[in-house]
């Protein structure tokens, strides 16, 4: 397993940033796919800015952005009557089970 | 440079049946010889396989089970789009002179792994296309008020063009309505808006401008755009732009030396009818936007003219067969000889094809 998926699995979110030119590498990545060089690793920034959404019965999904640069398809735990394109959500669990798992939660309000 | 034309073809019924990836290969290559004169199994020069199945040495096999001893035999991967991916390459190779003629067979079954990119943790659990199509649906219905109408006309259109496709997996015709009634897969797509995965193959043979001569009626190949912008999804900035495929278009425009008002006959890839107004609009036919009420036209009108053999949605879409199944379908127009399915005095075609969440796209224009 990756850095990235061994963390996931305890629960923690962490991004590489590259080591030298410190561009924000994602998906993650042991090395820069702008300079080559090695990357460091961090815990994101788990505010972030919901891009679009759908829903398949009744679970909501959608992209998310991170740190402005950090694209991801997460459950959103929003009612759909109070959700919209643009509002702000932050991370509220992640994990890995044969996959990724991202879960999403308005910053404001509460869930 | 050495010109390369579309000399010979050959396809099996796309199904749902349970065929090895072997005799589905072999199938479609049958049907290639049985279709096209003078060709001899030691003139070919180049084997490509076309395909996501996890099989080894594919290539190898198929030119081992049909005769064939290459000099040079490789599978080509890249998800949806291995098909043009792999005709490009065999092009690229008679252009080099390495080769003079070359066959590419496609081929995949309906159990393919190609439709699930496991590497991209960018999608989180929603790994399967359906989750991108969504969002990519309303981020375009958002945008542009593109409805579920519109959409629906898609697949109404492209249904009714696969009933003249005796190679389609569905036989069945379906209204606007009978769209919106299907299942709803998520809020945005019902499961009329989807392609269905199947197993088929489809085979074409390239030849360089001397060899090709001595064949009939030679299609030629006179652009040629290609781009991969990433792999992940997360990179796609526009929902509502697929940014490689507008990039493809204008390579192969420019290599061509054609407008898009040239096109007579064109095949896009409608994996998701989002899909279809997507690449219209990106590849330039409308303008940003217009690309639904173009479809409802298309439909209102009953006018084939885009994706005459009934696209992904109505043909079925085994991965690795579909690049090379658009190719035949342009082929044959460009002949006068799609029965049913002809466009009137087509002389000029377009093939759009592409991968994941369309990060890589392939664009291909013929002449007559």
């Amino acid at each position: 397993m990756t850095m990235f998926e061994n963390e996931l699995k305890k629960g923690n979110f962490v991004i590489s940033d590259c080591s030298s030119c410190k561009t924000i590498v994602w998906p993650p990545s042991d090395y820069c796919n702008n300079c080559l060089a090695h990357v460091t690793w961090r815990k994101i920034d788990p505010v972030g800015k919901l891009i679009e959404f759908s829903k398949k019965e009744e679970m909501i999904f959608g992209i998310v952005e991170l740190e402005g640069k950090i694209r991801l398809i997460g459950t959103l735990k929003i009612n759909s009557s109070d959700i919209s394109e643009g509002q702000c959500v932050k991370l509220h669990s992640c994990s890995y089970d044969n996959g990724p798992q991202f879960t999403f939660v308005p910053c404001n309000g509460s869930y | 440079m050495n010109k390369v034309a579309v000399v010979g073809y050959g396809n099996t019924k796309f199904s749902n049946e349970d065929k090895s990836i072997e005799s589905l290969l072999t199938s479609a290559t049958k049907s290639l010889f049985d279709n096209t004169k003078n060709i001899e199994q030691d003139d070919i020069d180049v084997v490509l396989v076309s395909t996501n199945d996890n099989t080894k040495y594919l290539s190898a096999i198929l030119s081992e089970l049909t005769g064939i001893s290459p000099k040079i035999a490789h599978t080509v991967e890249n998800l949806c789009s291995s098909g043009t991916n792999s005709i490009v390459s065999a092009y690229s190779y008679i252009v080099s002179g390495l080769a003079d003629i070359a066959l590419v067979v496609g081929a995949d079954r309906y159990d393919c792994p190609g439709q699930i990119l496991k590497w991209d943790v960018s999608r989180g659990e929603f790994m399967h296309p359906v989750f991108w199509a969504s969002v990519f649906t309303k981020a375009h219905k958002r945008e542009f008020k593109t409805t579920q109408e519109d959409l629906a006309a898609v697949s109404a259109k492209n249904h009714t063009n696969a009933k003249f496709n005796p190679h389609a997996y569905s036989n069945k015709t379906y209204s606007i309505d009978d769209v919106l009634q299907s299942k709803f897969v998520t809020d945005d797509l019902h499961l009329l808006d989807c392609s269905r995965p199947c197993s088929g193959a489809s085979a074409v043979l390239l030849a360089s401008e001397n060899v090709a001569k001595k064949f009939e009626q030679p299609i030629w190949i006179k652009g040629i755009g290609q781009k991969t912008t990433s792999a992940s999804l997360a990179k796609n900035k526009d929902l509502t732009t697929m940014t490689s495929t507008k990039i493809a278009a204008k390579q192969a425009f420019d290599m061509a030396k054609i407008q898009v008002n040239d096109i007579d006959v064109t095949e896009l890839h409608d994996a998701f009818t989002i899909c279809e107004i997507m690449a219209l609009e990106d590849i330039g036919f409308v303008k940003k936007g217009d690309g639904a009420s173009y479809v409802r036209n298309l439909y209102d009108t009953q006018d084939n003219k885009i994706n005459p053999r009934g696209g992904l949605i109505g043909s079925g879409h085994p991965l690795g067969a579909t690049g090379v199944a658009q190719v035949i379908e342009i082929t044959q127009q460009l002949q006068n000889k799609a029965e049913k399915r002809q466009i009137k005095n087509a002389n000029v075609g377009l093939v759009h094809n592409m991968s994941a969440a369309a990060t890589s796209s392939t664009v291909l224009l013929f002449q007559s």
